[in-house]
């Protein structure tokens, strides 16, 4: 499976804060927080972001609060794809858990640029930037995320067990 | 090789007899955590699975702290929410606002006995870290994770490396272990402990009192640690005899040590004497600066609180500090008891009619303004001295407004000087 978009490039320690501010988890609702996704970071974000464009940043993305709701928010606004030097380690796993593709590649992260146009494959971890020409191997996904994605994600993977 | 206590407790707690970091466990869980945010979501997909029941209706904490007393219309759908499915599944550790016992989560989990030394806990809260004081093993989680730990009582781990944090001597004057943990986030960053544990030792953790290891634990989030560990000394077992004698005296709970020849990725030594009173400035808790080296800076409001600092040692020594003292004109400072218990305290303690003398508002237990809920959210250009976890950009309100993150006697003596000031100058 492959991904292509264009890119939205933001820095280091991203946290959840600015990705949905807590004012606006009052509903849980995917609509709802995509409409105010990022807005306390990048004001613009709502209005420009197209389904399939992906989000390229810098380290410890998604730093801070637990809530699961930042990254509904990224996938409901239509970002198909995080690219980061790497992630906090509570929204890694809500990333996952919520069927949010999200890989950790610091060559990418560094240099692929804003608005560049950029192709991520799962599979394979490649990344191309079409703009640039340039391309990076991401580090692979570990087996046991494999299995929880091949599930479906972590309700439908613990749903299987259950009933084993 | 040896391991870590935190790799102890996971391999107890998976049935192995020794497990190594970057290993993939499934843990069997003692307690279970959510809060009125994160567990509604919880409750949609608990449902959505068609779940009957929960593992053990005594082992699911559920907590209303985070937009309560309701905020708004939203936020009371959200508690009800939580309140309805507590009443379902008969959740008997559900804390009903006004109640004995109630409050911040991780204000009132280890004061109400319900973690004790060995324990495996996982919460939907990023600061699930803070029972680590105890020698248990807790860490945050999201919704989904809840969620299924709600059914099946036990969830995955990767099981993660560690920083040995060596403490030796004593603190100075005021400092806490407030000051203490936001040192150690300044010198190794925000993801200085990223998907690691930290495992604090050494001769200086004696001089921290229960109430001090709760505040550092708690923040090991701050640096993107996966759990922040202390080891079990006569002060946890002083504090585990209050809290749950019962299980205390059957010695139902285990206090793990970490193997002399225990791996470690990172040794950090930290003189507790060489600690200043510390700040973190905007917009991260890793932007630390000595408070007197910042003393120019001015401010609107000061908050005192959060499960950070809102336990018993915390009022008592922001009442000790404020004693006779006044709030500067024109600064709101807002004391948010920790829990129903601590507010009691304070209020047999005449803590509360100090607080009142100095001109303070007193609020009930919530997480409040700490994330920017309710209960003081400032506006575009205030900056608020606050004994919170947190200073990100909009983190307690405007984006264009500030966080500055201390100890309660900065915090204390910033309410009483109208800027960023030190105890000594009150």
């Amino acid at each position: 499976m492959s991904v292509k978009g264009k890119v939205f490039k933001y820095g280091n320690d991203v946290d959840t804060d600015v990705i949905i501010p807590a004012r606006h988890l009052t509903s849980a609702d995917p609509a709802h927080l995509a409409s105010h996704c990022m807005e306390d970071i990048d004001n613009t974000f709502v209005s420009r972001v197209s389904a399939g464009d992906i989000m390229v940043a810098g380290s410890n993305f998604g730093c801070g609060s637990s809530r699961e709701h930042a990254p509904i928010a990224i996938k409901a606004s239509g970002i198909s794809l995080v690219i980061a030097e790497s992630f906090a380690r509570i929204f890694y796993r809500n990333a996952i858990n919520v069927g949010l593709p999200i890989m950790e590649c610091p060559e990418a992260s560094a240099a692929i640029n804003d608005g560049d146009e950029v192709e991520a494959d799962f599979d394979t971890g490649v990344i191309t930037d079409i703009t640039t020409g340039q391309k990076f191997t991401a580090k692979p996904f570990p087996e046991f995320i494999k299995k929880i994605i091949a599930a479906g994600g972590l309700v439908q993977y613990t749903g299987s067990k259950t009933e084993a | 090789m040896g391991m870590t206590m935190t790799q102890k407790i996971l391999a107890d707690h998976a049935g192995l007899s020794e497990v190594h970091a970057g290993d993939l466990i499934e843990a069997k869980l003692d307690k279970v955590l959510g809060n009125d945010v994160t567990t509604p979501p919880a409750i949609k997909t608990f449902e959505g699975m068609g779940a009957a029941d929960v593992f053990d209706k005594d082992r699911v904490i559920l907590v209303p702290d985070h937009f309560t007393p309701n905020k708004d219309i939203k936020s009371a759908e959200l508690t009800k929410c939580m309140r309805c499915f507590a009443r379902e599944h008969e959740i008997s550790n559900y804390f009903e606002l006004g109640q004995k016992g109630m409050g911040i989560e991780h204000v009132i989990i280890p004061d109400n006995g319900l973690i004790l030394p060995g324990d495996a806990i996982i919460g939907a809260d990023s600061h699930t870290c803070t029972y680590g004081a105890l020698g248990a093993f807790a860490t945050g989680v999201g919704s989904t994770d809840l969620a299924c730990a709600m059914v099946s009582g036990s969830t995955w781990f990767k099981v993660p490396e560690a920083i040995k944090v060596v403490l030796t001597g004593k603190p100075g004057p005021y400092v806490t272990g407030k000051d203490i943990i936001l040192h150690l986030i300044g010198m190794i960053g925000v993801d200085g402990a990223l998907y690691k544990s930290l495992e604090f030792t050494g001769d200086g953790v004696k001089a921290l009192s229960m109430d001090q290891r709760l505040t550092i634990s708690n923040m090991a989030i701050e640096c993107g640690g996966k759990n922040g560990i202390f080891p079990v000394d006569d002060i946890t077992l002083e504090y585990i005899a209050t809290t749950n004698i019962d299980r205390y005296t059957r010695g139902d709970f285990t206090a793990y040590e970490a193997d002399p020849d225990a791996e470690y990725s990172q040794v950090i030594e930290i003189d507790l004497a060489a600690v200043p009173l510390t700040v973190a400035l905007p917009h991260l808790p890793s932007n630390t600066k000595a408070a007197k080296d910042v003393k120019d800076m001015k401010i609107d409001q000061v908050v005192i609180g959060s499960c950070t600092n809102g336990r018993e040692e915390d009022i008592r020594t922001a009442a000790e500090l404020l004693k006779g003292k006044k709030i500067a004109d024109g600064i709101r400072c807002i004391i948010i008891p920790g829990s129903q218990r601590v507010y009691r305290k304070a209020l047999d303690e005449g803590w509360l009619a100090i607080f009142d003398d100095a001109g303070c508002v007193i609020s009930t237990p919530t997480c409040g303004p700490c994330l920017g809920g309710h209960m003081g959210i400032l506006a575009a250009g205030e900056r608020c001295v606050s004994t919170t976890n947190r200073n990100f950009v909009g983190r307690m309100g405007h984006v264009e407004s500030e966080v500055i993150l201390s100890g309660v006697p900065v915090a204390v003596a910033s309410a009483v000087m109208g800027r960023v000031a030190t105890p000594d100058e009150i």
